[in-house]
């Protein structure tokens, strides 16, 4: 009988790659997506003026949505990536905490966010939640 | 722009994004462990899978979570909307303990307390940035 060879031992640095990959493909998709928002203004005035067609109008319309979305669909697959590789108790936690720190650094730096004292330590503290809930 | 505090529908907004992706994962979990074992060799088991109730129902809350979530990113930050989605995991946690009666470790409890913490930090600050309009009025130029 064939017994399957066991899937080669992924090393610190390729296990590194694979959560840098999830965690900079969701952050990029974020940061489009949040830009692509702030662009379109307030979707509950949209909706007041124009029903919810003209707000659906308005998110699909906007190139930087599907600049975002797609970036997200890639952190997705990537997830899917590193799953195959690495075990949910690293990846999950990982990606989710680390996430949460880079998206701070991206707002503040590409979206012009006020990320003060009180956001820095709510991203820190959510940021070790979330470590410590998933692992 | 000077910066208004949240209304009671935009805090029901941030509540939607909380609730709906975490209800949504656990919708789609349920659904895909009543399934048959789906492989390349049978793709229709997973065709098939989208129809049945759980499923669909996953489907429906993380649609909800994605209106809701682009909802609140028109009229708050990024970094003022993130712990709001972060605060999901809380709600996962106490349910698995209230509803299916799992056993939440100490390190859980603590992380579930950090996450409370830092939700309710950020929600107490601006939840936009307020910029200059000169530089507002720029930007939609370019």
């Amino acid at each position: 009988m064939m017994i399957p060879s066991p899937a080669p031992q992924t090393g610190p640095w390729a296990a590194a790659g694979m959560i840098a990959a999830v965690v900079l493909l969701s952050t990029a998709g974020e940061v489009l997506t949040a830009a692509a928002m702030k662009s379109i203004g307030d979707l509950d005035e949209i909706r007041a003026h124009s029903g919810l067609k003209g707000a659906i109008k308005a998110v699909v319309s906007c190139p930087l949505f599907f600049a975002g979305v797609s970036f997200l669909a890639l952190a997705f697959f990537s997830l899917l990536v590193a799953l195959n590789h690495l075990n949910l108790s690293l990846v999950a936690p990982a990606s989710a905490s680390l996430t949460l720190v880079t998206n701070a650094v991206a707002g503040k730096i590409f979206l012009k966010e006020n990320v003060d004292r009180r956001r820095w330590t709510a991203a820190g503290l959510v940021c070790i939640g979330v470590y410590l809930l998933a692992h | 722009m000077a910066h208004q505090k949240l209304s009671s529908r935009q805090y029901f907004i941030l509540g939607l994004v909380s609730l709906c992706a975490p209800l949504g994962d656990t919708c789609l979990s349920r659904g895909m462990t009543h399934v048959p074992e789906v492989t390349l060799a049978h793709p229709g088991a997973l065709i098939a899978a989208v129809f049945t109730p759980w499923i669909i129902a996953g489907i429906a809350m993380l649609i909800g979570f994605f209106a809701s979530y682009l909802t609140a990113l028109s009229w708050a930050d990024l970094t003022y909307v993130l712990p709001a989605t972060a605060f999901g995991n809380v709600i996962v946690a106490l349910l698995s303990h209230f509803w299916l009666g799992e056993t939440i470790s100490v390190e859980r409890w603590a992380g579930i307390v950090l996450i409370t913490l830092g939700v309710g930090w950020v929600a107490q600050g601006p939840s936009l940035t307020e910029r200059p309009v000169a530089t507002v009025e720029q930007e939609q130029a370019q």
